[in-house]
């Protein structure tokens, strides 16, 4: 925005810098349990935009004044690495990235569950490997995934995505140089299942009819298109496991699975758990008596 | 009594029900009168309630709970334990089974020591109450502590602790698994080892079909390989 250049934006065909139409999105991948240490996790490429998600937690806050005896903080760090941008970024928080950290630690507390662990705080750190405009949104995609898959109670997951005018048309999810030489940029994020708005800014001008154009194609590229994505991240993470598995030990083994064991089992498995414990505990006391 | 034995996958904000027949259970909530996923994990139908078993997330204690924790903090009058938790854990020296002079709390548990302690209560703002003072609880002195995903605990131990007797008749070593994810166990160092490697397989595979048999396919080879 506010840049000045002699680029042409939107060709006589209507086609955009990288031959996207109008209301086009870049190609996305997600997915999710990408990193082994932190208690949920995901990785969103976004065109050109490459994000890492981590989520940590429940865990006790600190300091303690931190804490809110009522419920759960959500604590969100957005972070550019240096690398990401053509001219060297300074590391560290700056002005933009601290806000961005407060907007997305507020648009994830709207969904999370958070009156269930009163004095703890969930700490989500989204670390921008690649930038290439559109990486708030990117990042709030990667963080809600990591988020679910932390399996942290939410009453939905956060989708994010962008809309702009450039070229003197609007435009979804823009790239680099329509967001540099564009006219406006309108990031949001929505509650794919209420329709809720939970992020929305605005750089730029725009009137009211381009906003809710804007408006418009932003979420419903983000329900119809980044959304599903997130779910499928989300449910591959398990079920390709389980897969992958099956077949390994079906192409290793003389005797493949013998039996099928439902869902229903593993429920099983879980109401006997105490009864397991229970079972554990005369073990470890017979023990102790013959010792 | 069960009318769902798919296993369908559900992420948070998944439409789980709208028959206003059916209650909202664990993992789930209700809005608008439909019940929805809160959490990623399996959906189940189990009577008249809407469950979500979940595959991910912390564990949370609740009373009665037998869990293992590692002393982190030692106090003139309690011990605070590390179980795994969101929140520290108090054991009062009241909640153990020998008569401790104040300000005397290092000398029976000190930070680093594990213990397998029951939790007594726990209350609406999650403050925690640890007790050692039943039978079988005690100070782990030997042995060793593994740590899975507290959610894979339901799979060590196995239906009606199939899976769990299974470890234990094969690899004989003596093993406790407690609900917030530590896994005890002890006997020789090769029993041990054979145990652990069991036991990450388990969590590896957790939700695959046919586990017990492959763990136990699996036991009896190394057997094989040893003799």
């Amino acid at each position: 925005m506010g840049g000045h250049s002699d680029i042409v934006l939107i060709d006589e065909n209507g086609l955009r810098l990288d031959g996207r139409k109008a209301d086009e999105l870049r190609p996305i991948k997600i997915e999710a349990g990408v990193l082994k240490r932190a208690d949920g996790s995901a990785y969103v490429e976004w065109g050109n935009n490459i994000v890492l998600a981590a989520v940590y937690g429940p865990r006790e806050a600190h300091p303690r004044h931190v804490q809110d005896s009522n419920k759960a903080i959500v604590q969100a760090k957005y972070n550019m690495a240096a690398f990401s941008v053509g001219e060297r970024k300074r590391p560290g928080p700056d002005r933009r990235s601290v806000e961005i950290s407060k907007i997305i630690s507020e648009a994830l507390e709207a969904v999370t569950m958070t009156e269930l662990f009163p004095r703890a705080t969930i700490d989500v750190y989204m670390e921008v490997l690649q930038a290439n405009a559109g990486t708030r949104c990117a990042a709030i995609t990667a963080a809600s995934v990591a988020m679910a898959d932390a399996g942290i109670p939410m009453r939905g997951l956060v989708t994010g995505c962008a809309a702009g005018k450039a070229g003197d048309k609007v435009i979804l999810d823009l790239g680099q140089e329509e967001d540099n030489f564009g006219q406006a940029d309108v990031p949001l994020a929505i509650v794919p299942r209420t329709g809720e708005v939970v992020l929305l800014q605005m750089d730029g001008h725009l009137t009211q009819e381009e906003f809710e154009e804007a408006f418009r194609l932003a979420t419903e590229a983000a329900l119809n298109v980044v959304y599903p994505l997130q779910v499928e991240a989300l449910k591959r993470r398990y079920a390709a496991s389980t897969e992958e598995i099956e077949n390994g030990i079906t192409n290793g083994l003389a005797n493949p699975v013998p039996h099928e064991e439902s869902a229903e089992e593993i429920v099983d498995e879980v109401t006997h758990a105490e009864e397991g414990v229970a079972l554990e505990d005369m073990d470890a006391s017979g023990e102790e008596a013959g010792q | 009594m069960s009318e769902s034995n798919s296993r369908e996958i559900v992420v948070p904000g998944d439409l789980l029900s709208d028959s206003p027949d059916l209650r909202a259970g664990t993992g789930t909530f209700r809005e608008n009168g439909r019940i929805y996923a809160a959490q990623i994990g399996i959906k189940n139908i189990r009577g008249n309630y809407v469950n979500v078993v979940p595959l991910a997330g912390k564990y949370l204690p609740k009373a009665g709970d037998m869990v293992i924790g590692v002393i982190i903090e030692i106090g003139p009058s309690n011990w605070l334990l590390d179980i795994n938790c969101p929140y520290p854990a108090p054991l009062h020296v009241n909640d153990v089974p020998w008569r401790v002079d104040f300000g005397d709390t290092a000398r029976y548990l000190n930070i680093g020591n594990s213990v397998l302690v029951k939790v007594l209560k726990v209350d609406e703002t999650k403050r925690i109450q640890l007790t050692l003072k039943e039978q079988g609880l005690r100070k782990l002195t030997s042995g060793r502590i593994i740590e899975i995903p507290h959610s894979k605990v339901p799979r060590v131990i196995g239906k009606s602790g199939s899976m769990i007797s299974l470890l234990k008749n094969y690899t004989n070593t003596r093993i406790f698994v407690g609900q917030n994810g530590r896994i005890w166990i002890d006997g020789e160092p090769d029993d041990i080892r054979l145990a652990v490697e069991a036991i990450n397989m388990i969590d590896r595979e957790a939700h695959v079909l046919g586990l017990t048999d492959r763990v136990k396919e699996f036991l009896e080879s190394k057997k094989k390989i040893e003799s």
